[in-house]
């Protein structure tokens, strides 16, 4: 009887909410700046998203993932890159911790990789609404849920997030289609 | 100068998340604002090329079958914490009657134990928190009776302002602060004093979701009140009185 409980709603979980893995995985690659990190932290998130499943009441499946996510994130960050939430990176500091790769010239002028780090120079607070809104297409509602805002601060926040955007790739216009460096781990899609 | 309105309502406009009234009060100011009307083609350029780009990254393959391979081991261990198993064994080889009656009853209990297991899940990690914090040198992170010392120790290390006050005239002094880990996510623990006793109070803003944690209650020794006010998740927890702890949480609260 409790096996036929237990596979019941393991058979929920899978159905409700492993669908979202490739958000959980997007959401983690971009907080955390890394693939391989991103890897590790989505699926230690996924496995506590499970025990806690039996506490989730139904409603948006999503944005109840990526809260779970967002939190294994900033967990990992304040222990292993706690530098990741207190400073805001200019481009050299970054350019260190992206790396360098022989491939880099060949697609240096790459748009998608010069907007790859223009998002990532933002701070996390400002670069998870961007993906939320930009990427996972996410409503204010949602962005309030998983970012835990007042969904009356999600529509400044992503102003002043969309702001910052447009000055770091202003400012760096000119020296990405001169060729620099990007990250190793970028992978491909 | 810029628009104010740039800066904000321009992208609940560009989003589609005004409702009909503030976007047709802001399409007729685009009529007459010619910095509005260039910084919505800019976001939107902008936008495009975001999506153009094809930033989103899928999930490696395989991981799924990892995730759902830990899934079923994490279950397994969970499964042995039930210090019911090993009577069931037990029971397995007694009487047919007393397996069936067992079976019955168990069966109750498991569903049971559905909620409370997760009850258990969030409730232990504070108790877990409280213990640890009484481990030399763990107590606080900024040890203060000031509270102008502690409240801005948080600054920056919390997406929130937690309420912190010295309650020495009611008979809890501040002892001082600390970030802890509950649920995931990190929360202000304020520490107080009482007698002899220290007080760990959890403060965490409001998750929108029904807590799981009993609004009080004991174990191991330790007594706990959960409440919440003022968008915020109290949980206080010391050895003692509950009297005690609520009127700390009040005062906290008030
Ligand atoms: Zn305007």
């Amino acid at each position: 009887m409790a096996d036929v409980l237990e596979s019941g709603e393991r058979e929920r979980f899978e159905r409700l909410v492993m669908p979202h893995q490739d958000a959980a995985f997007n959401f983690a690659r971009w907080l955390l700046r890394s693939r391989a990190d991103a890897e590790d932290v989505t699926q230690e998130a996924m496995v506590r998203a499970y025990r806690f499943f039996r506490g989730f009441r139904g409603g948006d499946a999503r944005a109840w993932l990526l809260q779970i996510v967002r939190n294994a994130c900033y967990t990992w960050l304040e222990k292993n890159r706690a530098v990741d939430l207190t400073t805001e990176f200019d481009e050299s500091i970054h350019q260190q911790h992206s790396g360098n790769s022989p491939e880099a010239a060949a697609v240096a002028a790459n748009e998608r990789d010069h907007l790859m780090r223009a998002l990532e120079s933002l701070p996390p607070r400002s670069r998870e609404v961007l993906v939320l809104r930009e990427l996972e297409g996410c409503s204010y509602k949602e962005i309030a849920a998983i970012a835990s805002v007042p969904i009356g601060t999600v529509m400044s926040t992503l102003a002043r997030a969309r702001e910052r955007l447009q000055q770091v790739l202003s400012r760096s216009t000119g020296r990405a289609a001169a060729g620099t460096p990007v990250r190793r781990d970028g992978g491909a899609l | 100068m810029t628009c104010d309105l740039s800066r904000s309502l321009l992208h609940g406009y560009l989003d589609g998340e005004l409702d009909p009234l503030r976007a047709e009060e802001f399409e007729r100011h685009l009529e007459s604002c010619s910095q509005c009307i260039a910084q919505l083609g800019e976001q939107e350029s902008l936008r495009a090329s975001l999506q153009s780009a094809q930033l989103y990254e899928r999930a490696p393959a395989g991981l799924s079958t990892k995730i759902k391979r830990q899934i079923a081991s994490a279950e397994a261990e969970s499964d042995d914490q039930w210090s019911w198993v090993p009577i069931w064994r037990w029971i397995a080889v007694s009487a047919a009657i007393v397996v069936l009656v067992a079976v019955a009853y168990l069966g109750g209990q498991r569903i049971l134990a559905g909620r409370s297991g997760v009850e258990q899940a969030e409730l232990t990690e504070v108790i877990d928190a409280h213990v640890r914090s009484l481990q030399p040198g763990h107590l606080t992170d900024v040890a203060s009776t000031d509270q102008h010392n502690v409240k801005p120790w948080f600054d920056g290390k919390l997406d929130y302002v937690p309420p912190v006050r010295d309650l020495a005239e009611n008979g809890f002094p501040l002892v001082g602060g600390r970030l802890d880990v509950l649920n995931g996510r990190s929360v202000a623990a304020l520490v107080y004093g009482r007698r002899k006793h220290f007080i760990n109070v959890f403060v965490w803003p409001e998750s929108g979701k029904e807590s799981l944690i009993p609004a009080t209650g004991t174990r191991n020794g330790y007594q706990w009140i959960y409440s919440r006010a003022h968008g915020m998740e109290f949980c206080a927890i010391s050895d003692v009185s509950a009297a005690d702890l609520h009127d700390l949480t009040e005062l906290l609260q008030e």
